[in-house]
């Protein structure tokens, strides 16, 4: 019959010889490669101390974004909210009143924005469906909570720093501080 | 106890001093070998860590060195379980003679020559009682007892079962141990462990290893087997048995099962380091050289590195070799071992008779 791959190889069943029947040059063989084994370079990383570094398209927890002057930059056009496939964005619009400009970027905006990170698949999807880039995903990671209730993140929660009146936590949510 | 008087008259008094030093000693080592069980625990971790390119235990304190505590913590804080069926006092008594059997053995071990102080000579061994090797064989027998008792008194079929073939493996290996051990005892024609370990100081005599090489690898084997480690664990057998005899504990009755095979490894270890390398003979070095008390604590320290490189083998062949299967391991014991051992004793009493005449 044909082969499928070359790959098989036949097994040796000869009888075992006398050196390997003795079992103890090959005990000392396997402890010898654990030994080695003692100095290899431990691949583990010790991670609250250390933590990993991520690519820039790192798909981790949500972050809603300030254009330069420290405005909002979500209009909530509920688009991500419809791109989600776990459901996991909800938002409440609102308009914006005078006086409100250098909240804001536009009329409307979020008054309620929340998303469910028990739910969220972290698939990026509504970072690509915003026509406004105000929602990305972070690299950021591996929230943790005593309660359900903490996993669903409102705006204070996700809306990055304000660039005007806070840019050292900008810079420091950045990592470049 | 007879003590001679300074008058030359003989007065038939206990002294007490003597009753304190040895309480004092025993107290000491009991202390030291629970201690010293307690880290193999984490030792046994980060050997097994190491040879599988991990970190091994470091959350509790700095390197993790707490860890025993917090394990020891947990297992006493565990609820206790005895089952309803099960032999009360026998349920507890398994544990306990596990325990105890595996501390009796101490008792004969040489620790170290002696040391001087206050005017008064201090033997660093409990008893130097002249069957001490018969002693120990005696004693780790009846380690079987604690097996036994405790699959038994849990009156459960697959603990009693566990528990059979635990005895049974115990027992095939003492056979050979027993018998590789005569072998060196022709040699040495003494029972009494400090004898043993001055003559292998003495000064044209070697360490017994290099007399009894094939003894020795025979013994290890066994101590091994006799120890319930891997690759004889089978016992304990947890990745596919699930536990074995004591599946039915809980809580610290649990642990001191775990525990007492941790302080036999210890004791094991002493027991092959003063039988076949020297004990506390420090290596290229001439103890008569040296202050007494300095020699004899440099012979503790130097009988600790030994105990603790056996410890570390123990452990290395763990974390290398699968378990036995059970028909393999009865044929290495029955079939290997003790026919191996036995062309050993042979060997040494022909060699011992062509010597003498």
């Amino acid at each position: 019959m044909q082969a499928l791959t070359q790959r098989s190889r036949a097994v040796d069943r000869k009888p075992l010889t006398l050196w390997e029947r003795i079992y103890l040059p090959a005990v000392l063989k396997g402890m010898t490669i654990t030994f080695g084994h003692m100095f290899k370079k431990r691949p583990t990383i010790n991670y609250p101390e250390k933590t990993r570094p991520f690519s820039p398209v790192f798909r981790g927890l949500h972050v809603l974004n300030r254009d330069e002057e420290g405005r909002e930059r979500c209009t909530a056009c509920g688009l991500c909210a419809v791109a989600c496939p776990a459901e996991a964005i909800t938002m409440e619009a609102a308009e914006r009143k005078n006086g409100e400009e250098g909240l804001y970027r536009e009329e409307k905006y979020a008054a309620r924005y929340e998303i469910n990170m028990l739910r969220c698949i972290f698939c990026g999807l509504c970072e690509e469906a915003c026509p406004k880039d105000a929602i990305y995903l972070s690299e950021t990671f591996a929230p943790s909570n005593f309660a359900r209730k903490g996993f669903i993140y409102g705006k204070d929660d996700l809306l990055i720093p304000n660039p005007k009146t806070q840019p050292e936590e900008l810079a420091k949510a950045r990592g470049e501080a | 106890m007879i003590r001679r008087d300074l008058n030359g008259m003989t007065l038939l008094a206990f002294d007490w001093i003597f009753l304190i030093e040895k309480l004092v000693l025993i107290a000491v080592i009991i202390t030291a070998s629970l201690v010293i069980a307690m880290y193999e625990t984490y030792a046994e971790r980060k050997v097994a860590a190491w040879m599988q390119d991990r970190r091994g235990p470091n959350r509790a304190g700095p390197f993790g060195l707490l860890q025993p505590l917090a394990d020891g913590g947990k297992l006493f804080f565990k609820e206790e379980i005895i089952p309803n069926s099960a032999n009360k006092w026998l349920f507890i008594l398994g544990p306990s003679l596990a325990m105890l059997t595996a501390m009796m053995t101490c008792a004969v071990v040489p620790w170290g020559s002696s040391l001087h102080l206050f005017g008064r000579v201090i033997d660093l061994q409990v008893a130097d009682i002249n069957i001490g090797i018969l002693y120990v064989f005696g004693v780790v027998s009846m380690g079987v007892y604690g097996i036994m008792i405790g699959g038994w008194a849990s009156n459960n079929k697959f603990s009693l079962l566990a528990a059979l073939r635990g005895a049974s493996q115990v027992i095939s290996y003492e056979l050979a141990m027993g018998i590789s051990l005569i072998a060196l005892l022709m040699m040495t024609g003494s029972l009494s462990m400090k004898t043993i370990v001055e003559q292998q100081i003495a000064n044209p005599h070697w360490w017994n290893i290099i007399y009894q090489p094939l003894g020795f690898l025979i013994f290890f084997t066994c101590a091994m087997a006799e120890c319930n480690r891997a690759p004889f664990d089978l016992p304990e057998a947890e990745s596919e048995l699930n536990m074995g005899y004591h599946q039915e504990y809980s809580s610290m009755k649990l642990g001191f099962y775990l525990f007492a095979e941790y302080i036999n490894m210890f004791i094991s270890s002493a027991i092959m380091a003063t039988l076949y390398f020297g004990g506390y003979d420090i290596p290229f070095v001439n103890e008569a050289s040296l202050a007494p008390n300095t020699a004899a604590i440099l012979g503790v320290l130097s009988l600790l590195t030994k105990i603790f490189i056996f410890i570390f083998v123990f452990m290395w062949i763990r974390w290398t070799l699968p378990r036995f299967r059970y028909d393999q391991l009865m044929d290495l014991g029955w079939k290997k071992l003790i026919p191996l051992a036995l062309a050993n004793m042979l060997i040494t009493a022909v060699v011992i008779l062509l010597k003498n005449h």
